[in-house]
Parts: structure tokens; sequence; C-alpha cells
């Protein structure tokens, strides 16, 4: 496995720290004068999200972590793992729920995901900023409302909770923004 | 690097205000040294020899002619600037470009400006005084100062005497403050965890709205400051910190040929044991000290830090113009 110098740390870079993959999220140089020289590094860890600050050595090497990103499109779901493709080589992968997390309430078939795989296997799923799905249940508006002043829960086709205007009903395609779990707009047809 | 668009990387990283800032700030440094009688001098800054100290790394230049070999770009002005002393200068300035490979960050680029002087007959004291009225000058809006031994911040911060700990007592320290990785780190030397603790858990309380001289270094860590007998022996050393960050490396110079000798020797060895690569020794450095270098103090100032302090920059690429990613 490639390795790398502190010299090369940078914003971004993955490599494994204490066996779990884990990206640069900011990376600094500290040095006396006349002394020794570190890298103060925050990191996330790509397994279960947290972060970290860790110091190095400079000059010390780490292991870089297989991890890639890519495009895939979801398939579906069997209950254990939600199932993706690649679009251009039609190879499939499934992703645990750890891996998914969160993303499960905007997943709707056909959408095109982010996926970070470690060594071939997804361990972080994301959705799009903007996704758009059916409302399935909500109340119904009092008529003539277009205002949207107030709002009210609607539940979408994945199960999702959001809070949408007042004049949204049952069967409408709406925009959401995953990264707030806010309503943005109607979808139009 | 991915081409910015609205960023192209021909663009100087310095505003056009910045850069005329830098240009007062050297207009200021030099009347400064006009009204106090100190000389303005250029030495070259490719050598020959190299700074020996394995904390730092040359770069390094093949060169083809006159007389082939490789030739080093200077990390500080230092050993030429002590042959003119030798040879009867009196006290003297220089502004110059000095080069630190590896050395890239939020307060470092490899390139950088630097402006060195020596004072003789003065010691490391009266240079501190002569470094807060020069820096005073300058600043929009004079700052109080104040002097910090080293052991006193150790003492302060961390409740731990720099002097008489152990590196084991040091690492535990370490551990206490939440440096984790102190657990894993492969630090050498027990200067290497006072580097640790310094730069983590000390230098950002450093200076904060004002100028603090740290002085009275470990003897270890003395560089090319003489070193005050006692117990424990200290280097008469500064630095000087603002708002955490450190801006000025001064010494009361030593002079005795001999003892500088052996330390170049000590940090050549010390190279070998780490790994680092050997460096040629400046012998036109210490034929001048054979000859006689008077009792001096030096002082080396980082004038792209300084301008950071003065505008409030927080990236050195704000205040140059163009970093080592757009040279």
């Amino acid at each position: 496995m490639a390795s790398y110098s502190t010299n090369e740390f940078k914003g971004g870079l993955k490599f494994m720290l204490d066996g779990d993959p884990c990206s640069i999220i900011e990376n600094e140089f500290v040095k006396p004068g006349k002394g020794q020289a570190f890298n103060r590094v925050k990191i996330r860890n790509l397994k279960n999200g947290r972060v970290i600050e860790r110091t190095f050595k400079s000059g010390e090497s780490v292991e870089a972590a297989d991890v890639v990103e890519s495009n895939y499109q979801y398939l579906y779901n069997d209950g254990e793992f939600w199932y993706f493709m690649d679009p251009d080589t039609y190879e499939q992968v499934g992703a645990d729920a750890t891996a998914v997390g969160d993303s499960t309430k905007w997943l709707k078939d056909q959408d095109i995901c982010t996926i970070t795989l470690w060594n071939g296997t997804p361990i972080i799923v994301e959705v799009p900023n903007f996704v758009i799905l059916t409302v399935t249940d909500t109340d119904p508006g009092l008529k003539g409302d277009t205002s949207g002043g107030g709002g009210k829960p609607a539940t979408l086709e994945t199960g999702a909770v959001v809070r949408v205007p007042l004049f949204i009903q049952i069967g409408e395609a709406i925009k959401v923004d995953t990264r707030t779990g806010e309503y943005v707009s109607r979808a139009g047809k | 690097m991915e081409p910015d668009l609205h960023h192209p990387s021909w663009r100087p990283t310095a505003s056009l205000e910045m850069i005329r800032l830098r240009a007062q700030l050297l207009t200021k440094i030099r009347a400064y040294f006009e009204q106090t009688g100190v000389l303005e001098v250029e030495t070259p800054v490719c050598s020959s020899y190299a700074a020996t100290d394995p904390a730092i790394e040359s770069f390094q230049l093949a060169c083809n002619g006159p007389a082939p070999r490789p030739r080093y770009l200077q990390t500080s002005p230092e050993f030429p600037m002590k042959r003119l002393l030798a040879a009867g200068s009196g006290a003297i300035y220089q502004i110059c470009k000095a080069f630190r490979d590896g050395e890239s960050g939020r307060q470092h680029n490899p390139e950088f400006t630097l402006l060195e002087w020596y004072r003789p007959a003065f010691n490391h004291r009266q240079l501190m005084d002569d470094v807060a009225t020069l820096v005073n000058r300058i600043l929009p809006e004079p700052k109080a100062v104040e002097h910090l031994s080293y052991s006193g911040i150790f003492k302060h911060h961390l409740d731990i005497d720099p002097h008489l700990a152990t590196k084991e007592q040091l690492k535990q320290c370490a551990r206490q403050h939440g440096i984790v990785d102190a657990k894993r780190l492969d630090l050498s030397s027990k200067d290497g965890w006072l580097d640790l603790l310094l730069t983590h858990c000390i230098e950002p309380q450093l200076g904060k709205n004002r100028l603090t001289f740290v002085f009275d270094y470990p003897a270890s860590q003395a560089s090319l400051a003489r070193i005050r007998p006692g117990s424990p022996p200290l280097a008469e050393r500064f630095e000087l910190y603002m708002e955490g960050m450190e801006l000025a490396n001064g010494f009361h110079e030593l002079t005795d040929a001999e003892e500088q000798r052996q330390r170049f020797h000590q940090n050549l060895e010390q190279r070998r044991r780490e790994g680092l690569p050997a460096l040629p020794i400046d012998q036109n450095l210490l034929a001048a000290m054979d000859t006689g270098l008077p009792d001096c103090a030096g002082v080396a100032l980082g004038i792209d830090r300084l301008l950071m302090q003065i505008t409030r920059a927080t990236h050195i690429d704000q205040v140059l113009t163009f970093p080592i990613a757009r040279a």
C-alpha cells in the first residue's frame, strides 16, 4: 500500500489511522524557529464521521487508505442492504445501514448518489443535495390558502416527514433540501 | 492544481493594498536603522556551506561552475553577516530572502523575508529592547512589552520545570494536556517534547495584545547563542511572540570559535543519527571567528509575519505576492 509523508498532507487526503480510513479536514504546520516541526491535523474518521485532532512529527509517514468516491444509482433495499449500481459498468454494491445512515429517508429508486468505498465496500452514501419526492400523507390544507405561512407536516414516499406550506396536497411532488431536511418548492411536472 | 476561474493562479495572493503596506514597512525599517547608525549590507543567498541545524533543511542546488559543487540557499544570512562583523563592519542589518525546505503552512512559506541585524557590544537584553523599540515604532498602535523566562512560561502554563523535568514527565504532561498522540509520538530528544508542549500548549497563549519576549533557553537549545554557566546553564537566546506567533529569534552571540566548531560537529552527528543529509560546515565563518568575532547580539525577524501582525492577516499567503504554489 502507498504511503504519504506529512509534507503531502492537505485537505481531503485519505489515510489510515488506528485501523480506520480518515480524511484530512485541516492541516496545520507548526514549528518553533529552532526545533521540532509538527503537523497538527483535524481529521474525519470516515467510518463513524467523528472529527478528531491529531499531531504528527513532520516527516512521519502514514498508510494511504484505498478510498474512492463514485456516483451510483440506487436500486432497492432487501431489508439488510441497500443496493446501488455503477451506471457505466452496471456493477452492483450493497451498503449496510451504517453506511447509508440518515440518507435512507431520502433514497428513491434511480436517484444518483455519491458513494465512498473503502477497499471496495461502501462506507458513506450521500444523497443529492436536492431530491424530488411525492407527498403520501398530509392534512388537507385550507381552501384558498396560498401564502404558505405556518405550514404542516407531510409524509413523503420514502417515509421522511418534512414541514410544507398549507397548500401542498397528497400526491404532489415537492423539492427538498436533504442537508437541512427543509421544503424548497413544488416540483413542476 | 485545478484551475480556478475566479482566482487564476497567475494572480498575486496579496492585495495591491498589502503590497503597498509592505513597501511602507520596509521604508520604516530602513529609516529606523539609518537613525540609529546601523549599516545596510547585502551578502550572498547562495553559498558553498549550509546551516547544520538538524531542524532546518536547506535547498541544495546543483551548480556547474565556477568550481562545480553543490551550493545551498541560505536559511538565514547569519554566517556571512558574522564574517562582516569580524572584518570590522560595526552594527549592520540586512533585509533578504531566506529559504527553508519543507516549511509550508499558515505561518510558513519555504521562501520568506528576514530582517536580520547585529549590534556590537550589546547583550541579548539590550537587543530585546532594540527589537521592542523598532516593532513599536512600526505597529499602528504601540504595545506593552513583557519579558518571560522559558522556565517561567512552562511553570505558569503547565506547572512543570522544563530544565528539571525528565523526558517521561514531559510526555506525561503532554498527555494530561490533551495531546493524544503523546503515547505514540517517537521524539528522540527531551527538546522534542519541550517543542511539542511549547507549540501546542503555550505558544497560542503568548503575546496577547502585547510584545512577549521569552528568554533564557535550555542550553541544549542554544543554537548559536552563548551559554551562561550556572545551575542550570542557560542559553542567552530570546524569541519575540505576538498573538501566539513567533516573530523573532535573537542571541547574545557565541564568539568562541572552538565551541562553535564543536556545536557544528554535534549538529552533524545528530543529523547522522536521524538519517538527515550530511552538510559542509562553514569554514569561512570558523576562520572569521578564529580571527575574532566582536562581542555582539544579533536577531532575525520575520518580515512576512510582522506584516501579518500589522494587517491582522490570518494566512501568510495574504501578505506574499506569490507563495510557493504560485511561484
